[in-house]
C-alpha cells in the first residue's frame, strides 16, 4: 500500500470527522441536557448553509466575514425553537416530543423548495477555496484550504465550549442540569433558562458548521438529511449527550469512512456500510455508547 | 429519588426507558440506510425523507394545464377504438419534484407544460406536428391534461404513484421518471396494468432490453451514448492529435451509473481504449475524497463519469483539493448536462469538461424550430432549455401524435400508433433524423452529441460534422483557470 496514499485517507478521514463531530455536537449537547433529540438538526445546518450563501449573494459578505451572523442566526433560530415549540412540549409523551422536531425538520426542507427553488447553489469563489489555490501540497498529501479551516474553527469550537462547561459557573449550572434537574432546580438553578441557553450553544455550533461547510459542499433544500444521519449516527456512536463523545466518535465516523476503500479495499459504494457496522458494534459492546454514561 | 425523577418526567419519561428508546431509534434509523446504502443497482438517488412530498403530489393537479371545461369533443372521429374521450385526455406524468434531482425534475415539468400548451392552443409559428391546430384533431380537438406525480427520486415511490395514477386518476398513458431506476419499477406497474409508458429521459439499456409490450423510448440509451463518448476519444486522439489512451470510470451506484459503466466498459474496448480502473460510489455522498483520491492514482488519460448533479459538482470541488486532473473529461450526461453544474463549480473551472448529450442549446443556431420552443420555454422559466427538458418535451410530442393518430384513448390503439410512429428530421427540436421504433420500441434514429463547456455554455464539438467549435484539448490545470 502507498503511503503517501494512506496518509492523505487518513488527514481527509480527519478533515470529514471534524466537520461530522461539529455539526453533532449541538444534537449531543441538546439531549444531555433535556433527552430530546432535534430531528430538525440537518435542517438546521441547511438553513446555516443558505445563511452563508444568501450573505454572499445578497450581502456580497464572504462565509467567513458573515460567520458571526451565521452564528448568531442559528442561535436565534434554536432559541426560538426552544421557546416557541419545545418549552411546550417538554412534559408531553416522547412520541409528541420525536414528532414536534421531525416535523419542524420537514417543514423547514418544504419551506426552503418553496422559497429558494431546488437549484444547486454554491458560494462563489469563497475566500478559503482562492487561498494558494484553494489547497496546500504537503509532499504528494493534498489538503483543501476550505476544509483545514473547517477542521480548525471546530477544535477550537471544541475548546471554548469544554473550556466554557467546565470552567464557568452557567457552564457548571448547564452541568448541573443535566446532571439532575430536579436537585438543581432545588438549588436555585432555572432550568428553563438553561434548556433555552443549551438550544442557543447547540444552533450556533451548527451554524458555525454550516458556514464552513457552505464553502465546499453544494447547498440544496435536502443538504441536511445526509449529514443529518451522520450526525445522529455520530451521537449514539459516542454517547447520547456527551460533547468529548461527539468529537472521538465525529473523527470515527471520518477516519472509518475515508479509510476503510483505502486499508481494508472495501468498495467505496460501501464505505458508510462499514460505518454503520461499526456503530452496530459498538452499541452491542456498550450499549451505551463510547462516551456515555448510561 | 429515581421515583421522584420519573414523576417529574412523565409517565414515559423515565431516563433509562428513554435513552433505550432512542437507542432502538438510532439503530433503526441506521439499519435500513445501511441496507439501502449497500443494496446496489436498487438503491434510489437521494433518501430523502420527502419533506415537500405531500405539497408537491397534490400540486400537480393544480398546477396541470388546465382543459376549458366546455371542451367535450362534438364528435366521434372514426377512429381504431372509437372511445371519445368526454373530458381532457389524462397524462400522468412522474418526476423527481422534491429530492436530490428535484431542479432537474422540476425544469422538463416546465418544458411538459410548455408541449401541452404548445398542441392545446393554435401555435402555428412552433413548426411542429399538432402545433398548428387546437387539441388533438382526430379526438373532436380534445385537450391534454398532465397530471403530475412526484417520485422524491426514489424508486418505491415511483411505482406507488404510477399505481395510484393508473387506479385512481384513471390517466390514459404514463410519462416519466428521469431516473433510470424509477422508470423501472414505474414502467413495470404500467406493463402490468396495460398503459403505454412514454420515456425521454432515462439513458438505462435496461429499460428497453427487457423487451416490455407496453414502454417506449425515444432517447438514445446508454449504449448509443457511450459508443458516442468512446468514438469521440478515439477521434480526438486520431484526427486531433491528443495523445490519450486510458480511461478511467467514475459512477454511481444506481441503475444509471452501474448500466452506463458496463456500456462504456464494452465500447472502450471496441474503439481500443484501455480501461484502467473503475470507481463504483454511493449515489449523493457526504464526500468524494476516497474515490477521487482512487483515481488519481489510476493516472488515465480520461475520466467518464456518470453522476447525477449534487455528486458532480462534488467530484469536481473535490479534484480541484486533491490536484485531480485527467487529460479529458467526457461524461456521461445527468449532472454534467444539468446548467446548476457549471454554475456549481464555475465557469472557469467547468471550462473544456465535456459530455455526451442528445440537446445542446446552439441546436437552436442550425434548427429554427429549437429555437422557437426554446424561446417559449425560456419567456415561462426564464432559463434556456437543456438536455433533460428537451428530450422529455420531445418524448410528450410524440405521445401526443400517437394519440392524434389513434384518433382513441384506448390503450391498445395508442400502443399501435406509437409503434407505427413515423417521424423525419424536421418534426422534433432534437438533431435526430427522427423517431421510429424497433422492435423493442427503442427510438432507432435518435443520435447522441458531445458537448464541451465553453464559457459556460454547452457547446457542440462531435460529431465533427456538426460540431460549433473547435474542442479545446487537454484541461487546463485547476490552479491556472481565471481569477
Amino acid at each position: 500500500m502507498d503511503t503517501t496514499l494512506l496518509i492523505q485517507a487518513l488527514v481527509n478521514g480527519l478533515l470529514i470527522g471534524m466537520v461530522y463531530a461539529l455539526i453533532s455536537v449541538g444534537l449531543t449537547l441538546i439531549f444531555g441536557l433535556m433527552e430530546i433529540v432535534n430531528f430538525a438538526h440537518g435542517e438546521f445546518l441547511m438553513l446555516a448553509m443558505y445563511a452563508a450563501f444568501w450573505g454572499s449573494v445578497l450581502l456580497h459578505l464572504d462565509p467567513m466575514v458573515s460567520l458571526p451572523l451565521t452564528v448568531a442566526g442559528l442561535g436565534l433560530l434554536g432559541l426560538v425553537t426552544y421557546r416557541g415549540i419545545i418549552a411546550q412540549i417538554l412534559r408531553a409523551p416522547m412520541l409528541a416530543q420525536i414528532f414536534a422536531t421531525f416535523g419542524l425538520g420537514l417543514f423547514l426542507r418544504g419551506l426552503a423548495q418553496y422559497l429558494w427553488s431546488p437549484n444547486f447553489r454554491t458560494v462563489e469563489r469563497p475566500w478559503l477555496g482562492q487561498l494558494s489555490g484553494g489547497t496546500v501540497d504537503l509532499g504528494g498529501v493534498f489538503l483543501g484550504v476550505p476544509q483545514i479551516a473547517a477542521a480548525v474553527l471546530a477544535a477550537l469550537a471544541f475548546a471554548a465550549l469544554s473550556l466554557f462547561i467546565s470552567r464557568t459557573r452557567v457552564g457548571l449550572a448547564l452541568q448541573a442540569v443535566a446532571e439532575d434537574r430536579a436537585t438543581a432546580t432545588l438549588m436555585g438553578i432555572d432550568s428553563n433558562r438553561m434548556f433555552a441557553l443549551g438550544w442557543v450553544i447547540g444552533g450556533a455550533c451548527v451554524g458555525l458548521a454550516g458556514a464552513v461547510l457552505a464553502c465546499f459542499y453544494p447547498i440544496t433544500p435536502t443538504v441536511g438529511i445526509l449529514f443529518g444521519l451522520m450526525s445522529y449516527i455520530v451521537v449514539a456512536l459516542g454517547g447520547f449527550g456527551s460533547v468529548p463523545g461527539a468529537l472521538v466518535a465525529g473523527l470515527l465516523v471520518g477516519l472509518v469512512q475515508e479509510a476503510s476503500p483505502i486499508v481494508f479495499g472495501v468498495p467505496t459504494t460501501y464505505k458508510y456500510a462499514v460505518v454503520f457496522a461499526l456503530y452496530l458494534v459498538v452499541v452491542l459492546i456498550r450499549p451505551q455508547g463510547l462516551f456515555g454514561r448510561f | 429519588m429515581d421515583h421522584e425523577r420519573a414523576h417529574l418526567e412523565g409517565v414515559l419519561g423515565g431516563r433509562l426507558t428513554r435513552r433505550g428508546m432512542l437507542r432502538l431509534l438510532a439503530a433503526g434509523l441506521s439499519v435500513p440506510t445501511m441496507s439501502l446504502l449497500a443494496a446496489c443497482g436498487e438503491a434510489s438517488v437521494g433518501d430523502d425523507g420527502g419533506g415537500a412530498a405531500p405539497t408537491a403530489t397534490t400540486a400537480g393537479g393544480a398546477t396541470a394545464t388546465r382543459a376549458p371545461s366546455g371542451s367535450t369533443p362534438a364528435a366521434t372521429p372514426g377512429g381504431a377504438g372509437g372511445a371519445a374521450p368526454s373530458g381532457p385526455i389524462r397524462i400522468g406524468v412522474i418526476l423527481p419534484l422534491s429530492g436530490v434531482a428535484a431542479s432537474v425534475g422540476i425544469d422538463e415539468k416546465a418544458a411538459l407544460e410548455l408541449a401541452v400548451k404548445i398542441v392545446n392552443e393554435a401555435t402555428p409559428d412552433v413548426a411542429l406536428p399538432l402545433a398548428a391546430t387546437a387539441g388533438l384533431p382526430n379526438l373532436g380537438g380534445a385537450k391534454v391534461e398532465l397530471i403530475f406525480a412526484d417520485s422524491q427520486g426514489k424508486a418505491e415511490v415511483g411505482q406507488s404513484e404510477a399505481e395510484r395514477l393508473i387506479t385512481q386518476e384513471k390517466v390514459v398513458a404514463l410519462f416519466g421518471c428521469y431516473q433510470s431506476a424509477v422508470t423501472k419499477t414505474a414502467s413495470a406497474v404500467a406493463e402490468r396494468a396495460g398503459i403505454p409508458f412514454m420515456n425521454g429521459e432515462s439513458s438505462s439499456p435496461a429499460l428497453t432490453e427487457s423487451g416490455y409490450r407496453w414502454f417506449f423510448r425515444t432517447s438514445p440509451h446508454d449504449g448509443d451514448f457511450s459508443k458516442a463518448i468512446m468514438a469521440f476519444i478515439r477521434a480526438m486522439a486520431d484526427e486531433k492529435g491528443a495523445d490519450v489512451k486510458t480511461v478511467s470510470l467514475l459512477y454511481e451506484d444506481t441503475d444509471f451509473g452501474v448500466n452506463s459503466a458496463t456500456a462504456l466498459k464494452a465500447e472502450a474496448e471496441a474503439h481500443g481504449l484501455q480501461v484502467v480502473g473503475e470507481v463504483k460510489y454511493k449515489a449523493n455522498t457526504t464526500s468524494l475524497t476516497s474515490e477521487v483520491q482512487t483515481l488519481r492514482s489510476q493516472g488515465a488519460d480520461v475520466l467518464a463519469p456518470a453522476s447525477y448533479t449534487n455528486d458532480a459538482i462534488l467530484t469536481i470541488e473535490t479534484a480541484k483539493q486533491l490536484g485531480y486532473l485527467p487529460k479529458m473529461i467526457v461524461a456521461q450526461d445527468a449532472g454534467y448536462s444539468d446548467p446548476a453544474f457549471i454554475e456549481g463549480v464555475g465557469a472557469a473551472f467547468a471550462e473544456g469538461i465535456a459530455t455526451r448529450s442528445a440537446f445542446s442549446i446552439d441546436i437552436t443556431e442550425i434548427k429554427p424550430v429549437a429555437a422557437k420552443v426554446n424561446e417559449l420555454y425560456k419567456q415561462a422559466t426564464g432559463k434556456n432549455m437543456h438536455d433533460v427538458p428537451a428530450r422529455g418535451f420531445t418524448a410528450m410530442m410524440v405521445l401526443l401524435d400517437a394519440i392524434n393518430r389513434a384518433g382513441s384513448t384506448e390503450p391498445e390503439a395508442i400502443r399501435q400508433a406509437l409503434e407505427a410512429t413515423d417521424l423525419g428530421p424536421d418534426d422534433t427540436i432534437m438533431p435526430w433524423k427522427g423517431v421510429k421504433f424497433d422492435e423493442k420500441h427503442q427510438n432507432i434514429l435518435g443520435t447522441g452529441v458531445i458537448v464541451q463547456i465553453r464559457n459556460g455554455e454547452y457547446r457542440t464539438v462531435y460529431p465533427f460534422d456538426v460540431a460549433t467549435v473547435e474542442p479545446t484539448f487537454p484541461l487546463q490545470p485547476w490552479d491556472q483557470r481565471g481569477s
